[in-house]
């Protein structure tokens, strides 16, 4: 990011969009922050609104508590300037989207100013579990497809970083936050040092030469990133779990009268897709459900229980 | 904490305790409820010879709490969620009819968007029922201002009244200019039974009373001070109150605006001189159409619920919607619509929760499980899916009681419910279920804090909202003194006792009651012991403990037979070892062990 392009608080001209209204507004600078529970996105953007208050601004932080931190999406809006209304930043109005995880930054988007935003992105994967889903054989894992190639083709700023690979090597992975931040103060006019100084309030004190290296790291990246200019480096973005061979016919062959009725592999079947017959004998009660995996098989007592797979013809 | 007089950023529930604090408050008291939780947490950050707050069993208590404090003639607050105004309204609606001696203050935050609620619940009509009024701040430094005036008008009006704030008021944090806090000299108690006492024939007394108060309260919002007219396009007038206030200004700068304080009573005279001056009116109100239909019946032309819808949180974009459907705005043609659409990522149960083994435990029992409100409802979807019905704070015994009495359910019944919501409205249900005999099971989930709402302190932990060491409840001693007897504690993370224990409790021919018996990960401390890890040439990836839904857990990219093999995040675990216990390949072990 170039002196050129850092955002200033000053009026932004915008084309007449409200009209009816005679006024000249100064609009507020919209810094968006996404995350993971956890991450750290509230600190950010607590160390963002200081700074602004700080410097004379007025300026409305809003985020969503509740069941943010048991692993969802997280998400604050920091909004500064002479004069601020609404707390949140309305969609394509966020001058700078600033996402601590890939596929949140991704779920942002739409609220990046499609003219003049700035998508700062941590390309950091925190797949739940809710992505790994589908357990049969061959399964996706189904995240995100989308590349940073893919994405920086249509913004107009982007800037993605292994902040949290380089967090871990400097130390700890918990100052990726502060990389960003590092990251992020080349992007709004406020000095080095009122950065610093107010960094250094919101964390332990016996992590602050932690943040001011991590807080510099980040700082320096941009810099590098503007001198070898290109597409971001992509050894980090993890491709899809993909195996297209695994995808044969299950057939689950139960022999009757070894069956003993003993309830092992109903109760521990992973897809609970077995169960006893009115004879007390164990049959497959949903075979959509079966994947193959062999629980039962390797669990009955009496190898009552044998699984086949047959290729399927065609199925690359 | 108690500097005056200077500016600094506050979310909007510390203003609101601020505004309480400078207003000489003196006795405080709530029960959790996101998103007002906050509010008596930093009410507990004043000095207690200023005055006491605490934490109350459920929100009638809390107001019940309140009210005695007001009878003393000192200033009591209470604060809760929406749906906790449901629990104590009982005692809202008698005292609107008594009125206050110190003043008295209820704030009842609202959840439009149903960001942690079981409903969007407007509180405005509430206060209508109530015969209360409500104020309705914009922003954090109006929080602040408008809870010292609800605390004069409270007085001089002789009424509770209502301070309405929402989600995102609660948690914006804004700059906040302070006052000094107003010390006043207690009242003392009034002895006027006929106001005071609600039998049938001073009710009749009172009841007039309040709408004559009602009346006076109306042309008393007609001041000024009560209500801002912002000139502007002289075109079209906008009636508006609360933050929606701020999505106005954001998409009309420019517009004549009626900024409200009030949605009821509402200040009928300025509303139809405001209506008199102005082609149109827009009435832009977040939720019910309380305002707008007042008007109407006002017999004054407005719009309103046909541009701005009646659900959902507000923001500029549905604001500026409205106004555009109005024709009053042009198309935001200015937006690039984005067709990415990576996998949700829902809230889960956290890495370790101890919750964990009882939803698996109900789940392969396919017991038919009555569920409450805690962080436990995200047991209600895959893949621990265990959970059949969630209705409100304390239903799941009662409703289980149902379910038995129905006569037709052919599952073991078992309702589950958190040690703190047991004690908010659990209790009554589990006597009744003794008292009728029922044969069901209650599972309590004791992790010994209120996790949900970010982990307070309440009658099970021992300790008050200050912190201070105070009585613990036994809740096997109380259920035994409720005539449950049938009744186990136990390890939540010994998977094979609560198996166990699940079935003998749903053999029992009667009420048992198993407490499941871990502390929450993350509060009051955060619990991070040596984390597993997975043996990759073992594991068979049979998605066994995929099944606990651990955050911890996600798929490793290598294979067994096209299964996905599974990796546990160091960071993330904590070591409780479920899925250890669950692993038929027995892959997954501490990672100290095999180092060793």
């Amino acid at each position: 990011m170039t002196p050129s392009n850092t955002i200033a608080a000053d009026p932004i001209p915008e084309p007449g969009i409200t009209p009816g209204t005679g006024s000249q507004q100064k609009e507020p600078v919209n810094v968006l922050i996404v995350g993971v529970g956890g991450q750290g996105v509230i600190m950010v953007s607590k160390v963002l609104a200081r700074l602004c208050q700080k410097s004379g601004f007025q300026v409305k932080q809003s985020e969503i508590h509740g069941m943010a931190k048991r692993g969802g999406a997280v998400f604050s809006h920091v909004r500064f300037g002479e004069q601020v209304w609404s707390p949140t930043i309305p969609a394509g109005k966020a001058d700078i989207l600033l996402a601590l995880e890939w596929a949140e930054g991704l779920r942002w988007l739409r609220y990046l100013n499609p003219r003049k935003g700035t998508f700062i992105c941590d390309t950091q994967r925190i797949v739940p579990p809710f992505a790994c889903r589908n357990r049969k054989m061959g399964a996706e894992q189904t995240y995100a497809r989308e590349t940073p190639s893919v994405i920086f083709e249509r913004v107009p700023n982007g800037y993605a970083i292994d902040a949290s690979r380089m967090a871990e090597e400097l130390g700890n992975i918990r100052v990726a936050n502060t990389l960003l931040l590092g990251l992020l103060s080349t992007a709004l006019e406020f000095s080095r040092e009122e950065w610093q100084s107010v960094i250094t309030e919101f964390v332990p004190p016996k992590t602050r030469e932690l943040n001011r290296q991590a807080f510099l790291l980040g700082r320096n990246w941009v810099e590098k990133a503007i001198q070898e200019p290109g597409l971001p480096s992509e050894e980090n973005t993890e491709k899809v779990f993909f195996d297209p061979q695994a995808r044969p016919r299950i057939e689950l062959e139960i022999t009757e009268s070894w069956c003993k009725g003993c309830d092992i592999c109903v109760k521990m079947c992973p897809e609970r897709c077995l169960r006893l017959n009115e004879g007390l004998v164990a049959e497959l009660s949903d075979p959509e459900a079966c994947t193959g995996c062999r629980v039962c098989e390797w669990l009955c007592p009496d190898f009552a229980i044998k699984l086949h797979l047959h290729p399927v013809q065609g199925n690359c | 904490m108690n500097e005056v007089c200077e500016a600094r950023p506050m979310i909007g529930n510390e203003a609101i305790a601020r505004g309480a604090w400078e207003a000489g408050v003196k006795v405080a008291a709530a029960y959790p409820g996101t998103p007002s939780t906050e509010i008596l947490e930093y009410m507990g950050s004043y000095p207690s010879e200023d005055l006491h707050a605490q934490w109350s069993t459920n929100e009638k208590v809390a107001c019940d709490v309140a009210i005695g404090a007001s009878f003393e003639g000192v200033r009591a607050m209470t604060a809760m969620k929406h749906v906790g105004l449901n629990v104590a309204s009982d005692a809202l609606l008698s005292q609107s009819y008594i009125g206050v001696n110190g003043g008295l203050v209820l704030v009842v935050c609202d959840d439009p968007g149903i960001h942690s609620s079981q409903n969007e619940q407007d509180t405005r009509i509430f206060c209508q029922l109530a015969g209360v009024p409500v104020l309705e701040p914009a922003d954090a430094q109006e929080a602040l201002e408008f809870v010292k005036r609800a605390f004069d008008l409270s007085e001089q009006f002789d009424t509770p009244v209502v301070l309405r704030s929402t989600t995102r008021l609660c948690h914006t944090r804004s700059l906040v200019r302070t006052g000094e806090r107003l010390e006043r000299e207690p009242v003392g108690f009034l002895e006027d039974p006929q106001k005071n006492v609600m039998i049938p024939a001073n009710a009749r007394r009172r009841h007039p009373k309040l709408l004559e108060r009602m009346n006076a309260l109306k042309q008393h919002f007609d001041d000024p001070e009560w209500s801002r007219l912002e000139k502007g396009d002289p075109k079209f007038g906008v009636v508006t109150v609360g933050p929606v206030y701020t999505y106005v200004k954001e998409v009309l700068p420019g517009a004549t605006i009626l900024k409200l304080s009030s949605s009821f009573p509402l200040p009928e005279k300025t509303l139809r001189e405001f209506c008199e001056s102005m082609d149109r009116v827009f009435v832009v109100e977040e939720l019910e159409p309380v305002i707008e239909t007042a008007m109407q019946s006002m017999g004054l032309q407005v719009e309103g619920k046909e541009l701005f819808p009646r659900i959902d949180e507000f923001s500029p974009e549905i604001v500026r919607q409205g106004f555009e459907k109005a024709g009053l705005l042009e198309v935001d043609e200015n937006r690039e619509e984005w067709e990415i659409q990576p996998m949700i990522r829902p809230p889960v149960l956290c890495a370790g929760c101890p919750h964990t083994t009882s939803y698996m435990a109900l789940r392969a029992l396919e017991a038919r499980v009555a569920g409450d409100i805690g962080c436990y409802t995200l047991a209600a979807v895959e893949p621990l899916r265990a959970i059949d019905t969630t209705v409100a704070m304390g239903s799941s015994i009662a409703n289980a009681l149902g379910m038995a009495k129905a006569g037709c359910e052919t599952k073991p019944i078992v309702a589950t419910i958190g040690d703190s919501t047991f004690l908010h409205s659990g209790i009554p249900p589990l006597i009744d279920a003794v008292y009728n005999q029922a044969n069901i099971t209650v599972l309590l989930l004791d992790n010994q804090i209120v996790a949900m709402t970010g982990g307070q302190d309440h009658p099970g932990t021992g300790k008050t909202l200050r912190g201070e060491e105070t009585v613990r409840i036994d809740y096997a001693e109380m259920a035994k003194a409720c005539g449950v007897k049938w009744v186990r504690t136990i390890d939540s993370y010994d998977v094979a006792a609560m198996f166990k224990n699940l079935r003998e409790a749903v053999d029992y021919p009667g009420v048992s009651m198993l407490i499941s018996n871990r502390p929450c990960v993350l509060d009051p401390v955060k619990i991070k012991g040596e984390p597993l890890r997975i043996d990759a040439a073992s594991c068979t990836g049979c998605q066994s403990c995929m099944n606990l839904g651990c955050p911890a857990l996600s798929w490793s990219g290598e294979f067994h037979e096209g299964h996905n093999k599974v990796r546990i995040d160091p960071l993330a675990c904590i070591g409780c070892t479920l899925c250890a216990q669950v692993c038929p390949t027995d892959c997954i072990r501490p990672v100290l062990q095999e180092a060793a």
